[in-house]
C-alpha cells in the first residue's frame, strides 16, 4: 500500500495479514492455545512436573494405579491423573512423554523437510533425468504406506547398530524413520512450485548476469517457495507425532526408559479392562488434542496463505 | 560493418515438442521440433536502437533469449565487437554478461517478491563485484534516484510500487552493472499508456547519457516507430525485412510489413482506409512450405509455395520476398 | 438525443476491505443511445471493467453497488432479484470478454452452447436453433461453419475463438452488448479482424455496444462517443472525434498525447507525471489534481462535475467551467 514509506514496515504488514486472518478464526485460536499450552509444558516438563519419572529412586512400586485425585491406600500419595504399573505419576509421564513426542514429531520433519526441499529444488529446476529419477523413488515410496517404510527402515538400521548402542540410537533411527518416510510430501510440493517460479522473469534475470545455479535456488527460488512448504510442515508435524506413536504403541520406537505418548497409551491399554482406565485415557487425550490442533493449526495456515480465499 | 556491437549470423533454434517417450513409442508418433528461429542475421550498430517487431509465435523473444545466454543456439553465431561468444568459452561468456542486460516484459514477475528494492538492484553489483560495502549502497542510492525514484525506496518490497515504478526498479537493476548493451523484451506491453510513455522517455534518456545501444522486442508498431533506428520484422521465426525505421512506414517493401502497418489503428482519425487484413499465423510446428508468408499474402505467385525467398536488397534496406523491390 | 437503451445515473460501487471501505466507481453517469457504441477507457484501476460488471450485476462480493441506478430501455435493472438479471444476461445483454476461453466451456462443442444458449432464450425447436448457430457462425467469419460448429473450443485459434464469443454473445439477438477487452489477447493482425466483426454485426442487428479497452486506437476505429474514467470517475464523455482530437479534460489530453503513433514525429512523448492514485489514497477535490499543471485552489477542495464543453461533449474540470 502506497501509504508505508519505512522499510521492514512492509513486513509487518504481511505479518499482519496472517495475524489477521489468525484474529478471524476462533477454531485457529483454541488450536493455537491448546498446541502452545501442550508444547510449552512439555518444553518445561522439568520445571513444572511433580515428580521425574524417570528417576527410579524416586518411584515407590506401592504407589501403582493409584486413581486420579485420590490418595494411596498405603502410602497415602495422591496423584492428580493417577499413577500407573510402576508408580509413576500419569501427569508427569504424560509430561516428558509429549517432550519426547515433540522432539521426535519436530525433528522428523525439519529432516524430512530439508531432504524434500533439497530434493524438490534441484528435480524442479534441472528437470530431465534427475526430476524423473528422483520422482519415480517419489512414486514408488508413496505407493506403501508410510508406517510400513518407517517399520522397514527402523528394522534395517536395528540391523546395523550394536545392541549396546540400541537404547541411546532408538530415537535418532526413529526420528530418521519417520523423516524418511515424509520426505515426498514436501519433495512433490517444492518441485511444483520451484518449476513455476524458475520460469519467472526474476529468476531469468539473475540467469542472465550469470549468477550461479545453487545461489539462485536458496535465494530467489526457495524463498518462494516456502509458504507451501510451512503449511505441509504443520501438518507433518501432526503426522509425524502419530506416527512416532504409532510405532511406540507397536513396541519398536523409544525405549520403555524415556516413554513417549505412544509408549504410555501402550502401556495404558493392558491395564483399561482392569478398570485402570486413566493409565490409558489421560495420554491419549493428550496425544489427540496435540495432534488435532497442530492440524487445525496447519488448515488454517493453508488457507491464510492462500490468497485466493482471503 | 566496423562499428557493428552486436553481430548474429544464421541463428537457428529449434524446440522438441514431441510428446513424452513412451506416448510417442504407443501412439507411433515421430518427434516433433518446432522452429522458434530460423536462419536469422543481423547486426546492431553501436548507439543505436534496434528493433525486432512480429505477432506471437515470430520468435523475437528466442533471439532475445539466445542473445542475453539464456538459451543456447541450434546454429548459429553471435559475435560482439567480432569476438564470438561460443558456449565453450566461460571467461568469453563472464565478460560479455558484464556489458550486456535484460529488461523484461511483466515488472510483476521480473523483481523477487520476498527481496527488498536494494538487494534487487544491487545483485549485479554484487555478483560481477564492482563495488563493496558502502559504495554499493551509495550507488544504488544513485540509480534510484536516475530513473526517477527516491533513494529512500531501498527498504522496501516490490508490491509497494505501481508497474511503472517497478519496470523503474527493473531499468535500474539493469544499469547497475553498467552495461553498454540492454536487450528490452516488450517493456511496455504490460504497462498503461501514461506510464508506457514515461518509461519509453526514461529508456531515451538513459541511451542519451550512457551511450547505450538497444535491442527493442515489441509487437507493438507504434512504440518501434518512436523508439528504433533500424527495424527487423519477423514472420514464423523468420527474419522478413530489415530497414531504416523512418523508411520502413513510408514505404515498406514485405507485404507483411505492409500488412502490419494496415493493422495499427488510426489514431488521428485522417480518414485512412485500412486494408483488411486477412488471416492468422499458422501453427509453427508445421509452418506452410515455400515462403512462411504466402497463404496469406495478397500477392503471392506459384513460386512462392515452393522456393523460401532469401534476403535481397531493397531501396530501404533487405526484404525477402521473391517480389520485393520489384 | 433519442431516448438511451441504457442509462447509468451516478453509480456508485464500494468494495469492503479490513482497511476501509474502496470507492471503485464514484458517480459515474452516462446513456448509450440505440444501435450506438460507446468507447469506454482507462488505466488499469480506473473502474472501466467494473461498470461493465456492475451493469449486468456481476460484481464480486464482497463488492456492491452502493448507490445511483442502471436503466435498461427506461426500467430498472441494478435491483432486480439475481434470477430476473440472470434472464436478461445473455438474452438483452451480451458480453464478450478479454480472454475467450474464460467465455466458452472447453468440454462442450460450440454447437452446443450455441444451441443452448439460443434455446435458453428464443422459442426454437433443436433444428432451427441448430441452423441459427450455423448462420452466426458464418456471420462472424468462420469458414465452413456447418462442419466446424461440432468442434470443440480448444480446435479454434485465439481469433476464431474470439469470433465464436461474439457469435455467442448475439445468439439471443441481445439489444446492448458489453465487450471488455475483446482484443488484447490477440495479435496485432487478428485484432482489427475482430473489431470489423464486432462493429459490422452489431450495426446490422442495431444492438448497442459498450465497448471497454485501454486501447485508446481501438476505440478511435469503432466508437462512437467516448467516455473516459480516472479513479473511478468520469473524467470527459463525448463523441470520439472530438475528445481525440479536442480533449478537455487535462488528464485525456495527456493520455492522447502519450500514445506514440505511426504518423508524429517528435523525440519525446508527452508525459503525465506520477501514477494514478490507488483506491485508497484518492485525493480530495478533483482525483487528478496532484498530477495536472493547471490545477488551483478549488480543484484541490472540491471534485468537478460533468461541465458541458460543447454539445454532447462534457469534461469533470473546473478549467471547463471558467471557460464557458
Amino acid at each position: 500500500m502506497s501509504d508505508t514509506r519505512t522499510p521492514g514496515r512492509l513486513f509487518r504488514m504481511w505479518d499482519n495479514d496472517i495475524a489477521y486472518s489468525f484474529r478471524k478464526s476462533p477454531l485457529a485460536i483454541v488450536s493455537g492455545v491448546v498446541a502452545l499450552v501442550i508444547v510449552l509444558a512439555a518444553v518445561f516438563a522439568p520445571l513444572i512436573a511433580p515428580t521425574n519419572p524417570y528417576d527410579p529412586s524416586g518411584l515407590n512400586l506401592m504407589d501403582g494405579f493409584t486413581p486420579p485425585m485420590a490418595p494411596n491406600a498405603f502410602t497415602g500419595n495422591s496423584f492428580v491423573l493417577g499413577a500407573d504399573n510402576q508408580g509413576r505419576d500419569v501427569l508427569s509421564t504424560i509430561l516428558y512423554g509429549a517432550r519426547i513426542s515433540l522432539f521426535v514429531g519436530f525433528s522428523a520433519v525439519l529432516f524430512a523437510m530439508v531432504l524434500g526441499i533439497v530434493a524438490g529444488l534441484v528435480a524442479g529446476y534441472r528437470g530431465g533425468w534427475v526430476d524423473a529419477v528422483l520422482m519415480r523413488i517419489a512414486d514408488v515410496q508413496l505407493s506403501f504406506p508410510s508406517i510400513l517404510i518407517a517399520l522397514l527402515i527402523f528394522g534395517v538400521a536395528r540391523g546395523f547398530i550394536p545392541p549396546s548402542q540400541r537404547e541411546t540410537m532408538a530415537i535418532w533411527v526413529l526420528i530418521v524413520a519417520i523423516g524418511l518416510s515424509d520426505w515426498v510430501q514436501f519433495a512433490r510440493v517444492v518441485r511444483g512450485a520451484t518449476m513455476v517460479e524458475k520460469s519467472k522473469e526474476y529468476v531469468q534475470a539473475a540467469r542472465v548476469i550469470g549468477v550461479s545455479p545453487a545461489r539462485i535456488l536458496l535465494r530467489h527460488v526457495l524463498p518462494n517457495v516456502m509458504g507451501p512448504v510451512l503449511v505441509i510442515g504443520t501438518i507433518g508435524l501432526a503426522l509425524a507425532i502419530i506416527a512416532e506413536a504409532t510405532l511406540s504403541f507397536l513396541g519398536v520406537g523409544v525405549p520403555p526408559t524415556q516413554p513417549s505418548l505412544g509408549t504410555l497409551i501402550r502401556i495404558g491399554q493392558q491395564y483399561l479392562f482392569s478398570g485402570e482406565w486413566w493409565i490409558l485415557l489421560f495420554p491419549a487425550l493428550t496425544l489427540l488434542a496435540l495432534a488435532l490442533a497442530v492440524n487445525l493449526l496447519g488448515d488454517w495456515l493453508r488457507d491464510a496463505l492462500n490468497p485466493r480465499l482471503r | 560493418m566496423s562499428d557493428s556491437f552486436l553481430k548474429v549470423t544464421g541463428l537457428t533454434r529449434h524446440f522438441d515438442v514431441s510428446k513424452p517417450w513412451l506416448n510417442r513409442v504407443i501412439e507411433r508418433e515421430e518427434k516433433e521440433f518446432l522452429t522458434a528461429t530460423d536462419n536469422v542475421s543481423f547486426d546492431i550498430r553501436k548507439g543505436e536502437t534496434f528493433a525486432l517487431v512480429g505477432e506471437s509465435g515470430s520468435g523475437k523473444s528466442t533471439i532475445a533469449k539466445m542473445i542475453v545466454g539464456l538459451l543456447a543456439p541450434s546454429e548459429g553465431t553471435i559475435e560482439i565487437e567480432g569476438r564470438r561468444i561460443g558456449p565453450n568459452d566461460p571467461e568469453a561468456i563472464r565478460a560479455v554478461r558484464q556489458r550486456m542486460q535484460m529488461i523484461f516484459q511483466d515488472p510483476f514477475a521480473s523483481l523477487n517478491p520476498r527481496w527488498r528494492v536494494g538487494d534487487i538492484i544491487a545483485e549485479p553489483i554484487r555478483t560481477f563485484g564492482l563495488l563493496r560495502g558502502g559504495d554499493v549502497t551509495r550507488e544504488v542510492a544513485r540509480l534510484l534516484e536516475v530513473v526517477g525514484l527516491s533513494a529512500s525506496d531501498v527498504g522496501k518490497f516490490p508490491h509497494e510500487f505501481s508497474g511503472g515504478q517497478r519496470q523503474r526498479i527493473a531499468i535500474a537493476r539493469a544499469l547497475s552493472s553498467k552495461p553498454e548493451f540492454i536487450v528490452c523484451d516488450e517493456p511496455t506491453s504490460a504497462l498503461d499508456v501514461s506510464v508506457q510513455a514515461q518509461i519509453l522517455n526514461l529508456m531515451r534518456d538513459l541511451q542519451d547519457e550512457f551511450g547505450l545501444t538497444y535491442l527493442l522486442i515489441s509487437h507493438d508498431l507504434s512504440v518501434v516507430r518512436h523508439m528504433a533506428n533500424r527495424i527487423g520484422v519477423l514472420y514464423l521465426g523468420r527474419l522478413v525485412e530489415i530497414a531504416d525505421s523512418k523508411r520502413l512506414f513510408l514505404e515498406p517493401q514485405h507485404p507483411y510489413t505492409q500488412m502490419l502497418l494496415d493493422a495499427v489503428p488510426d489514431l488521428a482519425l485522417s480518414g485512412r482506409r485500412r486494408k483488411p487484413v486477412t488471416g492468422e499465423i499458422p501453427n509453427p510446428i508445421n509452418p506452410p512450405k515455400g515462403c512462411p508468408f504466402h497463404p496469406r499474402c495478397p500477392i503471392a505467385i506459384d513460386r512462392c509455395k515452393v522456393d523460401p525467398p532469401a534476403p535481397r536488397e531493397t531501396p530501404i534496406g533487405t526484404a525477402a520476398c521473391h517480389l520485393a523491390g520489384l | 438525443m433519442a431516448e438511451p437503451l441504457l442509462s447509468v445515473r451516478n453509480l456508485v460501487v464500494e468494495f469492503p476491505t479490513r482497511r476501509g471501505v474502496l470507492r471503485a466507481l464514484d458517480g459515474v453517469s452516462f446513456d448509450i443511445a440505440p444501435g450506438e457504441v460507446l468507447g469506454m477507457v482507462g488505466e488499469s484501476g480506473a473502474g472501466k471493467s467494473i461498470t461493465g460488471a456492475a451493469i449486468i450485476g456481476l460484481i464480486e462480493p464482497p463488492g456492491r453497488i452502493a448507490g445511483g441506478e442502471v436503466y435498461l430501455a427506461g426500467k430498472r435493472i441494478d435491483n432486480l432479484p439475481p434470477d430476473a438479471m440472470r434472464a436478461i444476461r445473455g438474452k438483452r445483454i451480451g458480453m464478450v470478454f478479454q480472454d475467450p476461453l474464460t467465455s466458452l466451456n472447453p468440454l462442450y462443442t460450440v454447437a452446443r452452447q450455441l444451441v443452448e444458449t439460443i434455446r435458453t432464450h428464443l422459442d426454437l425447436s433443436e433444428k432451427e436453433a441448430r441452423a441459427h448457430a450455423i448462420g452466426l457462425l458464418d456471420r462472424v467469419g468462420i469458414p465452413a461453419a456447418a462442419r466446424r460448429i461440432d468442434d470443440y473450443p480448444h480446435h479454434f485459434s485465439g481469433g476464431m475463438r474470439q469470433r465464436v464469443v461474439i457469435a455467442l454473445a448475439l445468439a439471443a439477438e441481445p439489444e446492448l452488448v458489453i465487450a471488455d477487452e475483446p482484443t488484447t489477447a490477440l495479435d496485432v493482425s487478428v485484432q482489427s479482424q475482430i473489431i470489423d466483426v464486432l462493429k459490422e454485426i452489431c450495426a446490422e442487428r442495431g444492438a448497442s455496444v459498450m465497448l471497454i479497452t485501454h486501447d485508446m486506437g481501438v476505440i478511435a476505429e469503432t466508437a462512437d462517443r467516448v467516455a473516459v474514467l480516472y479513479a473511478g470517475r468520469m473524467a470527459e464523455i463525448g463523441p470520439v472525434r472530438d475528445v481525440i482530437l479536442n480533449a478537455s479534460h487535462p488528464y485525456t489530453r495527456g493520455l492522447m498525447g502519450s500514445i506514440p503513433t505511426l504518423q508524429q514525429d517528435n523525440d519525446r512523448l508527452v508525459q503525465i507525471p506520477g501514477t494514478m492514485p490507488r483506491l485508497n489514497a484518492i485525493p480530495t477535490g478533483c482525483a487528478f489534481n496532484p498530477r495536472c499543471e493547471h490545477s488551483f485552489e478549488k480543484c484541490r477542495v472540491h471534485a468537478p462535475h460533468l461541465i458541458d464543453v460543447a454539445p454532447h461533449h462534457a469534461a469533470a474540470c473546473w478549467l471547463a467551467e471558467e471557460e464557458t
